[in-house]
């Protein structure tokens, strides 16, 4: 784990160097649609290229298919169609983020597929804001916070509740109702 | 000792349970007739290793167990007692009882005492020479319901017959006792924490000065232990000496239970208003009282204070009264007094006269002074935690267990396996440091030299592999050993006559299919028990032996093992059979008369599908065959039934060696690669136009020969792109699932390779149609099919395979 998040790290240091040991959670942002997301950085076990993945048959359109990791077959997640953003083309520039989420049936590595990675906040909790009380019809239950980092927004994602497969969220009204203009 | 004992629990349950087995085995080989010396002992010796086992690590309730069985068996093996075929069920009955209790204390599980209380009563009569009478199982089974703190203490009232308080043990050692790390003195000390110990010693071996040798050990000891002790205890003491001395440990006697109590007020106690006599009556209400008065005190009639108390009195008072009675008795006075109160001082004389040390007991006074009560006190306290000690320990031990799988995670595994392996990776280090070599300086003359080495590579991979893959392959006897055991209590059961032949045992199977074969094999052979073999009178009626005979056969046959479960019974009645399915509307009426013998035998194993006339508490309730099915078709494997009335069935199953490695063909589909299981293609063809019809209710058929195919467009039913949908440019790979011919149309066959199974469950989730997936050598992955969730998934449905059974039946009729 450590040595996939010094990975992480290390590909970021030279975009960025906000990172600093201090107290409170790293964040991994990235950006989709504009729009900049964060994981928890301890979810993070490597960020690649992205490859093409073996489909599966039947799968929902935001799984894109099967990668082979060192031996092991993971999933990858198409997060823009997670969130109902239109679909682009996969380029050089696409990237992987593999992430290890708990789930109820133990601990499963995903990949998601995202336009870009951003950078590597350190955040407080107190700087959180909750997830704006969208009533009934849009469910935040997915989004850990919001935070406001050099006067951008980052929408911090609780990525175990989010990839948890046998409820894939429709985040669509999430984002359009976080971000109207998006 | 700061070692943990828990990282060895797992080698001791292993251990254990091996050790079961081997009783479980030898049980069933024994002859109660003719006790074979060396069977007994191997029974004997899994008994006594699992209980020093359990002592060592404290599971007390195993131990205990297990100490009751060993002395019973160890009556058996000196030749003392004999055995019954009881005695031998209750043996057999003993080993599940371990079993459950070890099994309970790996998965750190609440044990279930009930079992073992009772078994322990009946040992205990056994043992007490009565028959085990149905009074005192009963009584056990009552008592032991409830909490293990109970039944445990009930263990103990079983074993009561057995503890005495009064020991009397003579000690010699041998006089090199020193010299191999033995100290006598550390098992006095040991003992005195039993109870209370008084030592003597023989010095009658101790030579002159001049003869005697400093590293020797002349004496002995008398040694008189008090105490409500076990004898099992003393033996634990004495445990690595007993061969090296000359040991005797006798029962002197027992200790009532009676109170003394010395009391002796101060003399003004009369003037603050008590009254010794008043405390003495209510006293004397709770028990039988016998008092003696203490006069020692009393002074000379000249300086007596008629005010004054100066009597004492010694009082013995019956077990019947309770501590706290007395201490309320006393309550006022317990300050002004001189009072002690102890527990089962007087000695009952019961086999004094044997040893001389037992009489210097009773010839102590009998009632109690100051000197001996001092010593007497810590027999109470010992006496009193060592109820609630055992709990204590299984409740301590169970907690680090945590939720260990019961499924065992360590293998066994041949030195001889082993030694190949290192050869095997010896001779891949040599190819790899050749290849090497001649990378580093690489010229194009050195090419043929390369193409060899790397043919060498691919020669050392494959036969490292194929070693892997023996580590976990174990012989099937693993799996079949518990059927004799199965088949006897069962035959017993249903008042059949059984014999049980096993073949083919050493027949190596992977590990993991052993596991999850384990239970559908259980199944059939109780179909066979229960439903196959007939009555012994039925038997004879029908002109056969008494005596049904049942084959369980496992042997190799390609890339796979087959397990034959062969029974002369009555076999399948293929009329009732029929007429079941048309009920359950599982046959129509029409289509019956066209089924041949194997369709109708194929019935069984339809969901909800029992014969049996009468649901028995072995089998009949019609969940089941369907189970097995499923279960063996998970594997990868098959199953089929062949049956003759009056003759027997014969169930073969067929399982590939290993789950993790599947032999499979790839084809492609568009630009997708995907794998069957060579095992289940039956052939593949080039589809033409003129062998296809379409049956009504959207199902393509194809005409193979006699029979009528079914087609699943594989394009079709997962959604993809292929090359394209003409059939005849396409190939048709007909594959055989649950005795039925499909075809499944792809592009293109290509290669046919070994792949290794990944999960694609893991990371995902299960895939209709898709077994699993395999890394290909180019690095991709690929999906292997799983043939009957492609053929749910088509909606290839029965009612159409009926139809399509019956288009066959009038093409059969046509052509003749």
């Amino acid at each position: 784990m450590t040595a996939s998040t010094e990975q992480a790290t290390e590909g970021l240091s030279a975009e960025s160097g906000t990172v600093s040991a201090d107290d409170g959670n790293q964040y991994l942002t990235f950006f989709m649609a504009g729009e900049e997301y964060g994981v928890d950085i301890l979810c993070v076990q490597e960020i690649r290229g992205w490859e093409v993945a073996t489909p599966i048959p039947n799968a929902p359109p935001n799984i894109k298919g099967v990668i082979n990791l060192r031996g092991t077959i993971v999933p990858l997640i198409d997060l823009r169609q997670c969130f109902n953003l239109e679909t682009v083309e996969y380029t050089a520039v696409t990237v992987v983020i593999v992430l290890k989420v708990e789930t109820a049936k133990g601990s499963r590595i995903m990949g998601i597929v995202v336009d870009a990675v951003s950078d590597v906040y350190n955040l407080a909790i107190n700087d959180m804001k909750p997830a704006p009380d969208l009533g009934d019809s849009v469910d935040t239950t997915y989004i850990r916070g919001l935070v406001n980092v050099n006067d951008r927004m980052v929408i911090l994602l609780e990525i175990d509740r989010l990839l948890n497969m046998e409820e894939m969220p429709d985040l669509s009204s999430v984002t359009a109702a976080v971000n109207p203009t998006a | 000792m700061s070692i943990d004992l828990s990282q060895f629990h797992q080698v001791f349950f292993e251990e254990s349970f091996e050790g079961l087995d081997a009783m479980e085995t030898s049980l069933m080989e024994i002859d109660p007739t003719d006790i074979d010396s060396e069977t007994i002992n191997t029974i004997f010796r899994a008994a006594h290793s699992i209980k020093g086992g359990s002592a060592t690590f404290g599971f007390s309730n195993v131990a205990e167990f297990t100490h009751i069985l060993e002395t019973l068996l160890d009556e058996v093996r000196s030749g003392v007692r004999g055995l019954s075929r009881d005695d031998v069920d209750l043996y057999l009955q003993s080993v599940d009882c371990l079993r459950d209790l070890l099994t309970g204390l790996q998965d750190a599980e609440e044990a279930d005492l009930t079992l073992t209380k009772q078994l322990t009563a009946s040992f205990q009569a056994i043992l007490d020479g009565d028959q085990a009478t149905p009074e005192v199982s009963a009584d056990s089974v009552s008592v032991a319901t409830t909490e293990p703190a109970e039944a445990t203490a009930a263990i103990e009232a079983a074993e009561q017959a057995s503890t005495a308080n009064v020991w009397t043990i003579r000690f010699v050692p041998e006089q090199d006792i020193l010299r191999t790390g033995n100290e006598p003195l550390r098992m006095f000390r040991e003992l005195s924490e039993l109870g209370n110990i008084k030592v003597e010693s023989i010095c009658t071996e101790v030579p002159t000065f001049a003869q005697m040798d400093v590293e020797a050990c002349y004496l002995g000891w008398n040694i008189t232990l008090t105490g409500d002790i076990n004898e099992a205890d003393i033996h634990e003491v004495f445990e690595w000496v007993v061969d090296e001395s000359e040991l005797d440990i006798a029962n002197a006697g027992s200790i009532s239970a009676n109170w003394n109590i010395h009391f002796k007020p101060e003399e003004d106690v009369l003037r603050t208003g008590n009254e010794p006599l008043r405390i003495i009556r209510e006293l004397a209400d709770y028990g039988e009282l016998t008092s003696v008065a203490d006069v020692s005190a009393v002074p000379s009639w000249s300086s007596m204070n008629p005010e004054s108390c100066y009597l004492g009195w010694d009082l013995v008072l019956s077990d019947t009264a309770t501590k706290e009675q007395i201490d309320e008795a006393f309550e006022w006075v317990v300050d002004e007094s001189d009072l002690i109160i102890t527990q089962g001082a007087a000695v009952i004389s019961e086999s004094v006269t044997e040893v001389q040390a037992g009489i210097e007991i009773v010839a102590e006074p009998e009632l109690v002074q100051p000197s001996s009560v001092a010593a007497i006190e810590p027999v109470v306290e010992t006496a009193a935690p060592a109820t609630p000690e055992p709990i204590e320990t299984a409740v301590e031990t169970k907690k680090p267990a945590k939720k260990a799988n019961s499924e065992s995670a360590s293998i066994r595994v041949g030195i001889d396996k082993i030694d190949s392996l290192i050869n095997m990776v010896g001779e891949l280090v040599i190819t790899q440091s050749m290849l090497g070599q001649l990378g580093s300086e690489f010229k194009m003359d050195s090419l043929p030299k390369l193409i060899e080495g790397l043919g060498q590579l691919e020669q050392n991979t494959r036969e490292l592999q194929e070693s892997v893959m023996r580590i976990r392959m174990l012989p099937i006897s693993f799996a079949f050993s518990r059927f004799p055991r199965m088949v006897r209590d069962l035959g017993k059961r249903l008042e059949k006559n059984i014999e049980l032949v096993l073949e083919g045992e050493t027949t190596e199977l992977d590990k993991t299919v052993m596991e999850k074969i384990g239970d559908p094999l259980v199944h059939l052979v109780r179909n066979s028990v229960d439903h196959g073999i007939e009555m012994p009178a039925d038997r004879l009626a029908a002109g056969k032996s008494d005596t049904g005979l049942i084959t369980l056969n496992a042997y190799h046959q390609g890339g796979n093992i087959v397990i034959d479960i062969i029974d002369d019974g009555k076999g399948l009645d293929k009329k009732r059979l029929l007429e079941k399915a048309i009920e359950n509307g599982l046959v129509d009426q029409r289509d019956a008369a066209a089924m041949t013998d194997d369709q109708i035998h194929d019935l069984i194993f339809q969901p909800g599908f029992s014969t049996a006339k009468e649901v028995s508490d072995v089998s009949g309730r019609g969940v089941g065959m369907d189970v097995v099915r499923r279960n063996i078709q998970e594997l990868n494997g098959t199953v089929e039934i062949a049956s003759k009335e009056g003759f027997g069935s014969k169930i073969t199953i067929r399982l590939p060696l290993t789950l993790a490695i599947l032999d499979g063909q790839l084809v492609r589909v568009g630009s997708d690669v995907y794998i069957f299981p060579l095992v289940s293609i039956v052939e593949s063809i080039l589809a033409k136009k003129d062998m296809m019809s379409h049956v009504a209710g959207g199902c393509d058929v194809f005409r193979l020969r006699n029979e009528y195919v079914p087609v699943i467009r594989l394009y079709d039913i997962f959604n993809i792109k292929a090359d394209s949908q003409n059939i005849e440019e396409s190939l048709l790979v007909v594959v055989e699932c649950d005795g039925e011919k499909v075809g499944i149309l792809v592009d293109e066959l290509e290669a046919q390779q070994q792949v290794v199974i990944k999960s694609l469950e893991q990371n995902y989730q299960r895939v209709e149609g898709v077994s699993g997936a395999t890394i290909l050598g180019d690095g991709t992955v690929a999906l292997i099919l799983d043939i009957p969730g492609l053929v749910k998934l088509a909606g290839v449905n029965h009612q159409i395979r009926t139809q399509v059974n019956s288009l066959s039946a009038t093409q059969a009729q046509t052509q003749h």
